[in-house]
């Protein structure tokens, strides 16, 4: 093998830094979407690789639900001012309580009301492009997501209406109150991510490590007993060791029962899973088309 | 560096494409591959067996794992580009699926541009079609270096070697006209499997590999190209650290190498400048190294405080572009308001924006018999074309035959900002003279 060589996540850095300098290059105020999950984790030390030594020329910005796991919350703070980012938090509460968003009645998931709460955010700071950590391999729908997604003034995708991207030539242009949603890690899988955290030596929240806590079943799903979710009589509860593959609101994100307690762990537990990612999350599971509905609503 | 300590992982990335007709059964090949390499996942069967409970019949339909969106649901179509990804031990693979209509044709282009590999399905039954000619014929126009005809449906002609042959025939008889230097014909079934990932025991006749088989093994090495350097500037990177003296005065050119290697000290020709400087640090977040290659990210650090910027390139002096406002091009077109002589557009080259006119359209590619027909009054959409193009400012670039990132553009349409073309490059006239440069140190 030549020594002119990279491998296959050397390839997708490679990809993903120079998505993010176009970002950088041909956008005025880019935002980078960072929730403390894995894959912001992988997209963070891309923009560090993509900018240093210089500041990242674009601000963190995150939507709380108000049912995130404390362990993330903490480790988003945390982790934006280890590297000298500016956090900006919006909440899906504030925007309740100014009426950007209304909750359906008896509607408890804070999924759907993230939306208004983010397009809110994007107006507020007049961000013309948003860069996320979504991959295709997440979801039917994503699968058909480009690295450049076009959203109109109301912030819907249109996928029957996407511009084509050829070789690595990416149109940025845009009108007024439209925007771009920007995702480097389209090409990664779950595999790779953790991978890539492996090799650079990412910390990543506890959570995602085993650890005990109590649960319930409920769905076919272990769900973390939390405040947000009392277990009912009836319901089957249990102390078990645990870690979350996938990390949604703490009201729907499945727990699976795991020993692994270091990144090799889970890589060697991926490698052999038998059901993806995504199944362990409750709000992909609503209908087949889930996904594509929210995000020609706005959703990233 | 440090590597993974775990189990052996991909060394490689391979990406290819797959393309046919409508029925001709791209999805199901590719649930087929996905499905036999193990490579799904138990709720994504379930999925799919929810759906078939939906839609009546009661089978597995693996076409409905690609098939991501409700209206391609709905109407069994694949409406857009879906992307996949499986790894075997071997080798890492993204697979375009791209569809296969006539109307299409821009996702093709889009699934196949960046591809190692295309993969052409022909049905048995049929054997080769218009749409079999339209997409061999773009796998060779954007200079895809391998190419599957893959034959499907070899059960429903019964397993017939000289049905095979007679397809290979017509294969044959057109691909000489087309550039194409590695061609590999299989026979399968991606229904019941055969010959997908397990060789088939239907075809003792065929002495091939499995069509994963050649995915796996075939060479892709020297698919980047490492003759003349060039860096496209994406970003100047100025920390203007008011803290940190050795940052303050920190000035590098960040960017995707797009062919060639780059050595501490080498001279490189700054565009568009004209000036000759040298390459005095290699900058990466992982430190600083001595050389870098093609696709490599990286941060230069140059001799001299010349005026460089986001659209300028630093190139080899010893692989010298052209360097020209008229420009000549074969595009294919993606819109459905045509291409006419003498409309605007802007032209995205490497990481460089510039006005253009288009100046004379020369002629039209007949998908039918693969001939050029000359002088078309416009091309529409999904037409592939000769064009000539005069661009505001001079390009940098070199023909597409020699570098597919610096000899090739889209055409973004103003106002509306549709990406319109997709466009290839003719090589130069002439190389660019540094001595006829103005200002070369």
């Amino acid at each position: 093998m030549s020594s002119y060589h990279l491998d296959h996540l050397q390839h997708l850095e490679t990809e993903a830094i120079h998505i993010m300098r176009e970002v950088a290059g041909e956008f005025e105020r880019p935002a980078l979407l960072f929730s403390g999950g894995k894959d912001s984790i992988c997209l963070l030390r891309l923009a560090e690789k993509a900018f240093r030594p210089s500041e990242l020329p674009l601000p963190l910005l995150n939507v709380d639900t108000g049912h995130h796991f404390p362990e993330l919350n903490e480790f988003r703070d945390r982790r934006a001012a280890q590297l000298g980012a500016k956090l900006i938090v919006r909440t899906v509460e504030d925007a309740i309580a100014r009426g950007i968003a209304t909750p359906a009645p008896g509607e408890v998931s804070r999924n759907r009301l993230q939306i208004p709460t983010l397009l809110a955010a994007i107006e507020e700071f007049q961000f013309d492009c948003c860069i996320g950590g979504a991959r295709r391999d997440e979801e039917k729908a994503r699968a058909k997501e480009r690295f450049f997604s076009f959203r109109d003034s109301f912030g819907q995708w249109d996928p029957k209406n996407q511009r084509p991207e050829i070789w690595n030539l990416y149109n940025g242009r845009l009108n007024p109150g439209e925007n771009m949603r920007v995702f480097p890690l389209s090409n990664w899988t779950e595999m790779d991510v953790w991978e890539y955290i492996q090799r650079e030596r990412l910390e990543v929240p506890s959570i995602y490590f085993s650890h005990q806590r109590r649960c319930v079943r409920r769905g076919g799903q272990w769900l973390p007993v939390s405040d947000l979710v009392p277990p009912k009589p009836s319901e089957e509860v249990r102390d078990l060791v645990v870690r979350v593959r996938t990390i949604g609101d703490i009201i729907s994100t499945g727990c699976v029962e795991s020993p692994a307690t270091t990144v090799a762990d889970i890589i060697t537990e991926i490698a052999a899973a038998r059901v993806t990612e995504r199944g362990s999350r409750a709000d992909d599971k609503a209908s087949e088309a889930a996904m594509e509905d929210r995000k020609k609503a706005g959703y990233f | 560096m440090s590597h993974s300590a775990t189990s052996p992982r991909p060394v490689d990335i391979l990406r290819f494409n797959t393309c046919g007709s409508v029925d001709d059964g791209k999805s199901t090949l590719i649930g087929r591959l996905l499905y036999d390499s193990k490579s799904l996942m138990e709720d994504q069967i379930e999925a799919l067996e929810r759906s078939a409970d939906i839609t009546g019949g009661g089978q597995i339909n693996l076409a409905n794992l690609t098939d991501g969106l409700r209206a391609e649901r709905e109407q069994g179509i694949t409406i857009d580009v879906a992307y996949r990804y499986f790894a075997t031990p071997r080798r890492k693979f993204i697979i375009a699926d791209t569809p296969g209509h006539v109307q299409y044709t821009r996702n093709m282009v889009t699934g196949a541009s960046s591809a190692n590999l295309s993969i052409i399905l022909v049905d048995a039954r049929l054997g080769v079609i218009e749409q079999s000619r339209r997409h061999t014929a773009i796998a060779a126009l954007l200079r895809i270096p391998h190419l599957v005809v893959a034959i499907n449906k070899m059960d429903l002609v019964g397993w017939s070697e000289a049905r095979f042959l007679e397809i290979r025939a017509q294969f044959e008889a057109f691909l000489p006209r087309l550039d194409i230097k590695d061609v590999k014909f299989i026979p399968l079934s991606a229904l019941n499997g055969d010959n997908v990932v397990e060789p088939s025991p239907h075809t003792p006749w065929y002495a091939g590999p499995t069509l994963l088989g050649h995915l796996e093994t075939v060479h892709i090495a020297s698919d980047f190209n490492l003759t003349g350097f060039r860096l496209p500037v994406q970003w100047v990177n100025r920390p203007n650290s008011p803290t940190d003296a050795a940052l303050h005065d920190f000035r590098g050119f960040s960017g995707q190498i797009a062919g060639g290697i780059v050595r501490t000290g080498q001279k490189l020709l700054a565009f568009p400048a004209g000036i000759v400087t040298t390459v005095k640090q290699i900058w990466t977040y992982d430190g600083v190294v001595d050389e870098a290659f093609c696709p490599q990210s990286v941060t230069l650090v140059l001799e001299h405080d010349i005026d460089i910027s986001r659209g300028s390139m630093l190139v080899a002096l010893d692989h010298l572009p052209g360097s020209s406002c008229d420009l000549q091009a074969e595009v294919c077109w993606m819109h459905t308001r045509p291409l006419q002589v003498g409309k605007k557009y802007f032209l995205k080259h490497t990481t460089h924006t510039v006005q253009v006119v288009v100046t004379e359209l020369i002629d039209k590619l007949n998908m039918s018999t693969l001939d050029s027909e000359p002088a078309p009054a416009a091309l529409a959409v999904n037409d592939i074309g000769e064009i000539k193009l005069r661009a505001a400012r001079p390009l940098v670039f070199d023909g597409y035959a020699t570098n597919r990132l610096t000899g090739s553009f889209i055409l973004i349409e103003p106002g509306t900002n549709a990406t319109v073309a997709a466009g290839m490059l003719r090589a130069p006239h002439d190389e660019f003279k540094p001595e006829t440069a103005d200002y070369v140190i």
